[in-house]
């Protein structure tokens, strides 16, 4: 009866997106192949708009009904916060810090060795080392607040969304002073549009500090005899002679239309012309425009005639463009269903979710909502089908066994470990969102160690001691592998517990082993 | 009498009769062929080594005019005087090894080699160079990764799981790809296995789990780790004494493996502290020190493996090289061309190969470094060729045109 009143929700819900009358749209949903049950819906909804559940999570989303919950989900205002999170991120002081006063009380070696010589003075290399240490300690903190909101955040889909944007818009934190401008992306520019505007995100993106410098559009200046509002052009120590295209190239292939949405070399050449000028005050690491840096004459992009004028306004209009195109509804659709759904997604789906992209002009809840709540979502095939990355294998291991995770630097240390670090993607394309990215016998080793201690650690727990008196292999598969089937699994933990007599081995044999097991690697 | 030939994987004929069983002829087989596998060891300088100061061109004026500070002084000079290898060039004093192995035929280097990228990122020409394919963020696999699945694996019992090793806590990017590689921060952590048990991590992994994406690469794992344990490295003791370092640590254990024939072919360690910016010193200082261990353990690894040398060939890279002129700290700062070495027992060593541009100041790149006179890849490339017997070399370096008439002529 329950699972009926699923479908049927979930068709009606799809059917006011498709023009679809409701009977026929009940009638397919029904005799839909390879349905979930509303159990295992309810995990596949927890997996996959969040880093999967705790004890108790599964039963809260049914009793509250699945749709409900996506709803609420999807507007991360209405849902109350942990406020135990929200103490523990008050803790990271450099979190909600200007870049400006980062740059301050931060500042890198280089910086501050500049500073000493104009005092006539000199940092010998262990002050020099010194400086470097302390000038990543904004780094360490945003890294270990975002694990520690991974964890805990009670707006879990938000964070799997901010996730998802840092990823597309990737920076790498080490290059350079990137990661002193992190804090200010990831809190102005990632999280407040992560479920918002596309053209928004992209703009705020645009003119971040941290996109400036990772892509060099900082140094990207017009070419010697354009047209710059009749300045000469002060060239800045280190800076590029003219044009730097790096930028405009990943906007179009990377953020926006995708390496095969339609553009040409041109295209980058006149982008880049667009955003030059859009450069950072290195001084206050705040965005700048340079009039005299800008390149003034007018552009064609995409075929489209842009006036020139000296502005920022052929950059803005360039945005425009590309985020209306339909190329790039097609390409931030089809990652955002890789995400949600599969590795390989269903057509069909890419292609109703681009449509909801362009009848919303970029509307990223509506795009989002689309995937979730389709039949394709709710599939047989995409039911566990895609491998967790380290982050969400780290995050979900926690979150199912509730480990006291308040200093999150271990489990940031963990991702080093497992090749995922934190803002630690070298190339703009950020980390694949495909199993061949994870799998490979090392990994799994290295998960199966990292397994271990993550056991070792809830098994001192209350998680641990729950455990011991439920029953201690029926109550690790349920609470980490709930709704899958461990008819398989069952027997292997069982003889490996047996072996081991101290109650606290037996549980932390039968958690590690259920930790690094396939089935666990799996969302 | 039939008599049955068995092609070995260096060409060789060996002819066994019958007499034996085919269990102990495959072994004899397997034995032989690892015996004779080829090994390439490539060592990463991370942070861009100063290459003018390894490989000292003191027949250069300007090389003493540029550096008033950090110069090393000539062959002859009273102290810390670089040891004369050809007349043009000369290795920095702690090399004496490397000296010693030059003067016996192992060891040759490589000038004003490198990417022709303009990148001065270490990080992007570390990708670059880990990639082989310079200013192409779009190719992420590593050119070690491609070179395995170039190489013709003929072997009849292949033990493909230990193809590949990097001493390193993950993956580098040289060795990330579709082919099997394993990064073994330490051996004895390796050894020990899956907490919870090999056997039981096998059982986790094994057909029955159904699961097709990760069964694979999880039994690999557990056979990697058998593999291992029969073949214990750990019993091969070094006969030599090997630094203290990091690095002399991962270079016993390369041979460890190696001497335990387990299959290796490509070895990969990497070691860092080359980004001298600030105070780097001449003939001592933060250089020498780390160019004495860096020296000190290769040497000690050649004379751990004695003849199997012959089967070996070390290959060191770095992402750039470093300014001709010192700068205001009395370092240098990012620059372009540097030097390399290949050193093993079938290298014709005794040559500093390379066209050498000059430090004129019209000679330099951009006015301010060595110039490039050799793409790394062509020397990767001839190495891979050579040495390991690989064929398809353009699969290996993508959007790259290798030109074997430019080849060294590196292995004898």
């Amino acid at each position: 009866m329950a699972r009926a009143i699923l479908l049927t929700s979930i068709a009606l819900f799809a059917g006011l997106l498709r023009p679809m009358s409701g009977a026929a749209a009940v009638s397919q949903a029904a005799e839909a192949p390879g349905d979930l049950s509303e159990r295992e819906a309810a995990v596949h909804v927890l997996n996959r708009l969040g880093y999967g559940p705790r004890s108790g999570d599964v039963e809260r989303v049914m009793e509250m009904g699945i749709l409900t919950f996506i709803d609420a989900q999807l507007s991360p205002a209405s849902i109350q916060e942990s406020p135990e999170l929200e103490r523990w991120l008050a803790e990271y002081q450099t979190l909600t810090m200007p870049t400006t006063q980062l740059f301050l009380e931060y500042p890198p070696p280089q910086r501050l060795q500049a500073m000493a010589r104009r005092r006539g003075e000199e940092l010998d290399s262990a002050e020099y080392r010194m400086a470097a240490r302390k000038s990543f300690a904004p780094l360490m903190e945003l890294s270990q607040a975002r694990l520690a909101r991974a964890v805990h955040s009670e707006r879990q889909l938000q964070e799997v969304m901010v996730d998802f944007w840092f990823n597309h818009f990737n920076v790498f934190a080490r290059k350079g002073p990137v990661r002193l401008f992190l804090a200010e992306y990831e809190r102005e520019v990632i999280r407040p549009n992560a479920l918002g505007n596309f053209r928004e995100l992209l703009g705020a993106v645009a003119q971040s500090p941290a996109m400036l410098f990772y892509l060099d559009n900082w140094m990207s200046a017009a070419p010697d005899g354009a047209n710059v509002a009749g300045q000469t052009p002060r060239r800045r120590r280190g800076q590029a002679k003219g044009l730097n295209e790096n930028y405009a190239r990943e906007l179009l292939e990377l953020h926006t239309l995708g390496v095969d949405g339609g553009y040409t070399q041109e295209d980058v050449v006149e982008v880049a012309r667009a955003f030059t000028g859009w450069t950072i005050d290195l001084r206050t690491g705040e965005f700048i425009f340079r009039a005299d840096l800008h390149d003034a004459d007018s552009k064609v992009v995409l075929g489209q005639e842009i006036a020139g004028g000296g502005s920022m306004s052929d950059g803005e209009q360039v945005l425009d463009l590309l985020a209306r195109h339909p190329s790039t509804a097609r390409f931030i659709s089809q990652k955002l269903a890789r995400r949600f759904v599969s590795d390989d997604p269903p057509e069909a789906l890419i292609e109703r979710a681009a449509a909801t992209f362009t009848a919303t002009d970029g509307d990223i809840e509506a795009v989002v909502r689309t995937i979730v709540t389709s039949p394709e979502f709710f599939s047989r095939e995409a039911y566990r089908s895609k491998v967790k990355t380290p982050l969400e294998w780290v995050a979900s291991g926690v979150r199912g066994l509730d480990v006291p995770a308040r200093d999150t630097r271990p489990l940031v240390g963990a991702l080093n470990r497992l090749d995922q670090p934190l803002y630690g993607a070298q190339p703009p394309t950020g980390y694949a969102d495909i199993a061949e990215a994870w799998v490979s016998s090392g990994a799994l080793l290295m998960r199966a160690e990292l397994g271990q201690r993550l056991a070792r650690a809830s098994a001192r727990g209350p998680t641990g001691r729950e455990l011991v008196r439920e029953g201690l292999v029926d109550g690790a598969l349920v609470l980490l592998l709930p709704a899958v089937d461990t008819e398989r699994l069952r027997p292997l933990l069982t003889s490996e517990v047996n072996e081991q007599t101290q109650p606290r081995m037996k549980v932390e044999t039968a958690v590690s082993l259920t930790l690094a097991s396939p089935e666990f690697q799996r969302k | 009498m039939v008599q049955r030939r068995v092609f070995l994987k260096s060409g060789a004929l060996a002819f066994l009769s019958l007499g034996l069983t085919p269990g102990f002829m495959w072994r004899t087989v397997w034995a032989e062929a690892n015996r004779r596998r080829k090994t390439l060891v490539c060592i990463f300088q991370r942070g861009a080594v100063d290459g003018l100061n390894v490989i000292v061109p003191f027949a250069e004026p300007n090389y003493y005019r540029m550096r008033p500070r950090i110069a090393v002084p000539q062959p002859g000079a009273r102290d810390g005087a670089a040891l004369n290898v050809d007349g043009r060039f000369a290795f920095h004093p702690v090399l004496a090894p490397f000296k010693e192995l030059y003067d016996r035929g192992m060891l040759a280097a490589v000038q004003a080699v490198g990417s022709p990228s303009a990148t001065r990122s270490h990080f992007d020409a570390q990708f670059f160079m880990e990639t082989a394919v310079p200013d192409y963020k779009s190719v992420q696999d590593g050119w070690l990764n491609r070179a395995l699945s170039a190489a013709d694996l003929s072997d009849p019992q292949g033990h493909q799981y230990l193809r590949a090793v990097a001493m390193t806590e993950s993956m580098p990017v040289a060795l990330k790809g579709t082919e099997s590689a394993v990064a073994v921060s330490d051996l004895e952590s390796f050894l020990s296995g899956p907490p919870a048990g090999l056997e039981a991590f096998e059982a986790l992994y094994d057909e029955d789990s159904g699961d097709a994406v990760l069964g694979g690469p999880g039994r690999e794992a557990a056979e990697a780790i058998k593999v291992l344990r029969e073949n214990d490295p750990r019993r091969y003791q070094p006969v030599v004494d090997y630094p203290g370092s990091p690095f002399g640590h991962s270079m016993m254990e390369i041979a460890q493996l190696i001497k335990a024939d387990v299959g290796l072919e490509i070895a990969f360690a990497d070691v860092g502290g080359w980004d001298t910016h600030v105070n780097q010193g001449a003939s001592q200082g933060q250089l020498a020190l780390r160019l004495r261990d860096f020296g000190d353990s290769i040497a000690a690894f050649c004379a751990d493996l004695g003849d199997r040398m012959e089967d070996v060939v070390v290959l060191t890279m770095s992402e750039f090289g470093r300014t001709a002129r010192e700068n205001g700290n009395a370092g240098t700062d990012h620059g372009h061309a540097n030097c390399l070495f290949v050193i093993g027992g079938s290298v014709r060593g005794g040559t500093i190969h390379g066209e050498w541009p000059g430090l004129e100041p019209e000679q330099l790149y951009e006015g301010r470094d060595l110039a490039l006179t050799t793409d790394f890849r062509n020397v990767f490339a001839e190495v891979l060729s050579s040495h390991l017997g690989i064929e398809n070399l353009d699969r290996v370096f993508p959007h790259y045109q290798v030109n074997r008439a430019k080849f060294f002529g590196l292995m004898g």
